[in-house]
């Protein structure tokens, strides 16, 4: 088998993944198609036309949605390393007691369900008047996020080499400053993974979106989509256009970081 | 003596945010959806705080509802077919892309793509795909002869449709996984098998799928845990109709809470609560087989 490489395994796959990917084909496609098209029968399979129109009414409809998102998606990542990446060094470096039962609590953690965390929030924010507030909004997308952070930063942090973590002691650095000028910087390609899950997470988020910031001013790009569907379902050119553009963070992450987002799917679920 | 002490004490005020955080932000809202299920709020019993004490009474409601049973079912459906589906389609794939061929790291990634897009991107897309009179689906279906399916409108049809896009959205999660359970079988096992004159057929099932037995396992624990709680997919696609033809319960938990003018908050936190006890379930079979296979 070694150096024959066949070519119909590669056709294969290229036909398998464009079946996977005809639904965001579709997307597109539907995006650039005319509202005079729309409801043609059979539709157009390829955007022979292609007007920009949807793209139009994005910009002129749903950039503050997009705004907010891209505020609340960089809240969420600073919040979730400030919280995780100490707490990660702590567990993997400084060996605190009771760190077993801590790690057991971040595995459950992760296994609530969101529309659990929304109804105690929507309960807690509504009595304290913090309903539809972006910090509010921040804080519940953050905890999708700080676990599988927590999770992500020890399982890296565990191999720096303890010999450099002395050697800083030995200089005189104290554990803060340890962890700020060798940990953290060492730690680079963890916090871009924890930062793009962050971000991708809380911009995709619905649900709390949808609970603790429906009312609110400033809205999110998944609140914007799901407004449009209600709306206007008709002109689903400018829905499809919106979708396009509400995925270019998950473009940007998978051409940035492609290998870190398989290790990420992986690092919870299997221990090697 | 002394050392050690100072150590905790610096591992602990760096842990403290954490530590603070989770109790805040993790079970104080448990706390809360627990009270709710327990008293029985209304929206001015919320401003008011003096909701009356109720003990068991809106789970035994939410038992004897008439949507208890269907939510039940379908979640069972849901969760079930999905994985069954997500599992067999990611591990075909899994054992395909192994084999290295050209180009087979690039398209792998693309796989990724439906697991990453924002779940209202997927779900719209999925929408309109499955539109009765202008989706391309249904104009697939009539090239070959076969008669419009109302997807999303048809009672029929509501939750053959979501488990539908959501087996797509789960396929790529099953692959990763498993491709990396591939990846730690030794080349040496399939090279003694081929000398032993295995075809590939039986290098599968007597090779492939008898080690990948843990990771499988762990693989359907985590699906099971993850599709117990998908409520985005279905909420947009369906919102759990048409009548309650797709809701499962975490349909049925927002739906009570948040879907109509007048919410019932205290129903609501009662199914969330029932949900939550069928994802620990799992969660803790999950945890102690992964433990298990640390030790051995």
């Amino acid at each position: 088998m070694n150096g024959k490489r066949p070519i119909w395994k590669t056709a294969l796959g290229v036909v398998l993944s464009a079946l996977m990917l005809f639904p965001v084909y579709w997307m597109i496609n539907v995006s650039l198609t005319p509202a005079s098209a729309m409801r043609k029968s059979p539709p157009d399979w390829f955007p022979l036309q292609p007007t920009f129109e949807g793209y139009q009414a994005v910009i002129s409809q749903q950039l503050p949605y997009l705004g907010t998102s891209l505020i609340v998606g960089l809240g969420t990542v600073v919040l979730t390393v400030a919280i995780s990446a100490p707490a990660a060094y702590s567990l993997a470096k400084l060996r605190p007691a009771g760190r077993g039962a801590l790690n057991f609590v971040l595995l459950i953690a992760q296994m609530i369900p969101g529309i659990i965390m929304a109804m105690g929030f929507y309960a807690i924010y509504l009595n304290l008047g913090i309903l539809n507030t972006l910090w509010g909004l921040i804080i519940a997308d953050s905890t999708i996020a700080v676990p599988f952070g927590v999770l992500i930063f020890s399982a890296f942090m565990a191999g720096i080499p303890n010999e450099l973590i002395q050697a800083a002691k030995i200089d005189g650095a104290g554990t803060w400053r340890t962890f700020r000028s060798i940990v953290m910087p060492v730690s680079r390609n963890s916090i871009v993974t924890v930062s793009l899950f962050a971000f991708l997470w809380a911009w995709s988020d619905f649900i709390f979106s949808s609970t603790l910031n429906g009312g609110g001013t400033l809205q999110t790009i998944t609140l914007g989509i799901y407004k449009y569907i209600g709306n206007n379902n008709q002109e689903w050119n400018a829905i499809m256009a919106t979708a396009v553009v509400a995925s270019i963070p998950t473009a940007v992450l998978l051409v940035l970081a492609q290998k870190y987002v398989a290790a990420g799917v992986t690092a919870g679920a299997v221990k090697d | 003596m002394k050392r050690p002490r100072s150590g905790q004490w610096a591992a602990w005020a760096f842990l403290a945010p954490l530590v603070i955080y989770m109790v805040v932000f993790y079970a104080y809202p448990l706390f809360r959806n627990v009270e709710l299920s327990l008293k029985d709020y209304t929206v001015r019993a919320f401003v008011q705080g003096n909701a009356p004490f109720v003990g068991f009474d809106n789970y035994i409601k939410v038992f004897q509802n008439p949507t208890f049973g269907p939510a039940f079912l379908h979640t069972a459906l849901f969760t079930v077919i999905s994985i069954i589906f997500q599992f067999a389609i990611g591990m075909a794939l899994a054992v395909f892309f192994h084999q290295n061929f050209r180009l087979s790291a690039t398209l792998r990634a693309l796989f990724l793509v439906p697991w990453l897009l924002p779940l209202i991107v997927s779900a719209s897309t999925w929408s309109w795909m499955l539109n009765s009179d202008s989706g391309v689906v249904n104009s697939v279906l009539h090239t070959f002869g076969i008669s419009p399916v109302n997807w999303l409108t048809s009672p029929n049809w509501a939750l053959t449709s979501v488990i539908i896009a959501n087996i797509w959205i789960g396929i790529p999660f099953n692959l990763v996984i498993l491709y990396s359970g591939l990846q730690n079988i030794s080349a040496d096992l399939y090279e003694a098998a081929s000398l032993d004159g295995a075809n590939s057929w039986q290098k599968f099932w007597r090779v492939t799928f008898p080690l990948l037995r843990p990771v499988s396992a762990i693989t359907i624990l985590l699906g099971l845990v993850y599709t117990l709680k998908v409520f985005d997919i279905i909420w947009i696609m369906t919102r759990g109709g048409p009548g309650n033809a797709s809701t499962t319960f975490a349909t049925w938990s927002y739906q009570l809470g948040f879907g109509s003018v007048l919410p019932d908050f205290s129903p609501a936190a009662a199914v969330g609560n029932l949900l939550i006890v069928l994802a620990l379930i799992f969660g803790l079979v999950y945890i102690r087989t992964q433990r298990k296979q640390d030790l051995s």
